[in-house]
């Protein structure tokens, strides 16, 4: 990690300790996507315009109330990105003219599901990488269409059951590597974080935010209702993704890519997947030791690769 | 004020720039590419202070465009055909968030089979989506109802955007001698842009494009909008007289040839409409009582002018550049639900279909049509549609398919 950038979050305590996102949204509880928003948000601050894409967080503002302090654009579930454009677009030519003085400007965040960001948008977060936008996205990662109950989406991972995929073995594909694909387009930055490790998120974030150009973040975001937990379990789940290597915190900048939080030992991953119903059926009537042990062996093989890289 | 051959694509170019649009997001596609070609051009050697972008594809485009409007600055775009439809979910998202921005769009036939040539399938598929719609016949209307787009757009009793329409080829590539007004003269008449409260900054927040739950809320928007599209019409027309008083080109919202003493009337729209001028004279010195009804305006609807301009007739053509597959010609059908029951309404409503594809409609065609009226006039019958296709083409086309068919036989040799 480039720790050059002193971080202002040191230790829990050094975290926003107040949301500036306000309470009461429709989101499910327990909703790991909404936990990520609440401690980016923190840290982006009001002066943020979020443009959205079809998906859960479509419903976060539903007229005529927000709970966002700042502004918001719901775009489509493929172009978030283009609105990001014309949105930035906007203000440059407004700052440049001076039709709106320098603290008018606004930070220009990109809010989307895993199926707009790893699929319908794809092409448009593509376009705007290439363009150098200067913005931020946030992509919460649910691993499915969950506004639309849960189908398969690009980021589902291999076994889990979903809407489409209720056969014995679940789904039979394999998450698709965001992260690498947009690391491909050498942008400023791209981070992996969770809502249940907020420590390396803010610093991420307070990372992104200093930076210009296209900075993207994709949140693991456990999610009771599409992976059937508790919606006590988030945390846990959540650090068990963390804890079992299924989910590497890391980070891409200038070509480098680092872990920002490798786990010492590992748990086995089958202690996360226990936990989700969406798995249940690898565990009962029998156990299913070919796709478990396949799932295991592929974070073993995704850690040896990252070995020395410390 | 300087007098120039200039293509359609140039005019819409031109009027662009007089606007002083100062965002483009652009892609490209034939035959609307030479506006953003031209554009770009001005940008890079400075002679237009505006931003162009390269979106990577049309949905992107107009997102970006809403966007720019939305956030408080003049935009102007522009697409055709496959990237309009490309462009479909966003067309009709932008109107609802109000925020004014100018599309041109240059006409052409839409697949299957893929053409590059024009027809108004295209622009009519827009036709629901809230964009209010300019449907021009000459370069030098390109140009000027571009500058009046803006106004009708940013009207504050409207808050829409426009799309204003020109055929493929036959006016996009087709050079007529236009009068490019003075930058000061246009910005008279288009002063520089108001966001009023359409815009994203710190000290306002605001939510666009936002979720409603329940049917109240949503009907509610979708009435404002149709009421603020309705709005469009005086608005368009105050508009137009004001353009006519400074610049001395009348642009009414629906254009009469000749109809004043007509017994019949082609209707149509678009630059064939200038081929319809030529048969109406043609007739005339025939002693045919005829003349031509063209909707500037699709997008809001001018009834009123309609009914008035066709009362009394006793029959009209309405001439499709669009197939509405399963039903028939679109402008039909729409003119027939403004005339239905009226006092004075023309007793016979022809259909004829044609100019798909970039077809021509010959003289000789407008004289057909309008002899099937006459004679429907006499019998009090209406005719039933008419697809306009010759013998020839039909031998043209059978005469590919049995090369095709020799040649396939040759091949299994
Ligand atoms: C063009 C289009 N197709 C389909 C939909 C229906 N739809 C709405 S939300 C959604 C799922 C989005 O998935 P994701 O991006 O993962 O967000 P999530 O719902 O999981 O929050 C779908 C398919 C839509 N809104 N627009
Ligand atoms: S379905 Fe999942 S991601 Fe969507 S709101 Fe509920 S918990 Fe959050
Ligand atoms: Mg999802």
């Amino acid at each position: 990690m480039s720790e050059q950038i002193a971080t202002i979050y040191k230790r829990m305590k050094d975290l926003p300790s107040t949301h500036i996102l306000g309470a009461g949204t429709p989101m499910c509880a327990g909703c790991g996507g909404l936990q990520a928003l609440h401690e980016v948000y923190d840290i982006l601050g009001e002066k943020t315009v979020f443009v959205n894409a079809a998906g859960c967080m479509t419903l976060l503002a539903v007229y005529p109330f927000t709970p966002f302090r700042g502004s918001w654009l719901y775009t489509s579930m493929s172009s978030a990105p283009a609105g990001a454009q014309g949105v930035r677009d906007a203000l440059d030519i407004l700052l440049a003219k001076g039709r709106i003085p320098p603290e008018e400007d606004l930070a220009v965040a990109v809010l989307t599901g895993d199926g707009s960001a790893y699929g319908m948008g794809l092409s448009a977060t593509s376009g705007a990488i290439e363009r150098g936008l200067d913005f931020l996205y946030l992509c919460y990662d649910n691993e499915g269409y969950g506004n639309t109950g849960q189908q398969t989406s690009p980021a589902t991972p291999h076994g889990a059951k979903t809407a489409t995929a209720t056969g014995p073995a679940g789904f039979g594909g394999y998450k698709k590597d965001l992260f690498a694909i947009w690391a491909a387009h050498r942008p400023a930055y791209v981070a992996t974080v969770i809502g249940t490790e907020p420590l390396d998120l803010a610093r991420k974030i307070e990372k992104a935010k200093a930076m210009k150009g296209p900075r993207l973040i994709i949140a693991l975001a456990p999610c009771p209702t599409g992976w059937d937990f508790d919606p006590q379990q988030t945390v846990e789940v959540g650090k068990l993704a963390v804890k079992t290597g299924i989910w590497p915190l890391k980070e891409y900048e200038n070509g480098q890519v680092t872990h920002t939080k490798v786990p010492s030992q590992r748990v086995p991953v089958e202690e996360y997947l226990k936990k989700q119903g969406r798995f249940a059926h690898l565990f009962a009537p029998q156990r299913d030791e070919a796709t478990l042990a396949e799932i295991q062996a592929q974070v073993d093989a995704y850690w040896a690769g990252m070995e020395g890289e410390q | 004020m300087t007098r120039a051959l200039i293509t359609g694509n140039q005019a819409a170019a031109w009027g662009a720039r007089l606007a002083r649009a100062e965002y483009v997001p652009a892609f490209p596609i034939t035959p609307q590419t030479e506006i953003i070609e031209t554009l770009a051009k001005w940008i890079d050697h400075g002679a237009m202070d505006c931003r162009m972008v390269m979106l990577e594809s049309e949905h992107s485009m107009i997102t970006a465009a809403g966007a720019a409007a939305a956030t408080g600055v003049r935009v102007f775009t522009a697409t055709s055909s496959q990237g309009l439809m490309y462009a479909m979910e966003m067309l009709y998202s932008v109107p609802g968030m109000r925020a004014p921005l100018v599309l041109v769009n240059v006409s052409r036939g839409l697949q299957t089979p893929l053409t590059l040539e024009p027809d108004h399938n295209d622009v009519l598929a827009a036709r629901d989506s809230g964009f209010l719609q300019i449907h021009c016949a000459t370069c030098q209307e390109v140009l000027d109802q571009t500058l009046i787009a803006y106004r009708l757009a940013e009207h504050h009793k409207v808050r829409l955007p426009v799309l204003v329409n020109l055929d493929g080829f036959y006016l996009s590539f087709t050079r007529e001698p236009v009068e490019i007004p003075e930058p000061a003269a246009v910005d008279r008449f288009l002063p520089g842009y108001d966001a009023e409260t359409t815009r994203f900054h710190a000290g306002e927040p605001v939510s666009q494009g936002v979720a409603v739950l329940g049917s109240s809320p949503y009907s509610y928007f979708r009435y404002e909008d149709h009421l603020a599209a309705l709005q469009g019409l005086p608005a368009y027309e105050a508009i137009a007289a004001e353009f006519a008083a400074q610049f001395g080109r009348d642009y009414a919202p629906v254009e009469l040839y000749r109809s004043d003493d007509a017994e019949f009337a082609l209707f149509m729209i678009g630059s064939f409409a200038t081929k319809a001028k030529d048969a109406v004279d043609r007739m005339r010195e025939a002693g045919w009582r005829v003349g031509l009804v063209r909707p500037r305006l699709l997008r809001p609807y001018p009834d009123a002018a309609l009914r008035r301009a066709l009362a009394g007739k006793r029959g009209v053509a309405v001439v499709d550049q669009n197939l509405s597959l399963g039903k028939g010609g679109i402008l039909h059908s729409e003119l027939a639900s403004v005339l239905y029951g009226q006092p004075d309404a023309p007793p016979i409503l022809a259909s004829f279909i044609g100019g798909l594809g970039g077809r021509d409609i010959g003289p000789e065609e407008f004289f057909e049509m309008i002899r099937i009226v006459r004679q429907a006039a006499e019998t009090g019958i209406t005719p039933p549609p008419r697809l306009l296709f010759t013998e020839n083409e039909l031998r043209e086309v059978r005469k590919m398919q049995a090369i095709a068919h020799v040649e396939r036989k040759e091949a299994a040799k």
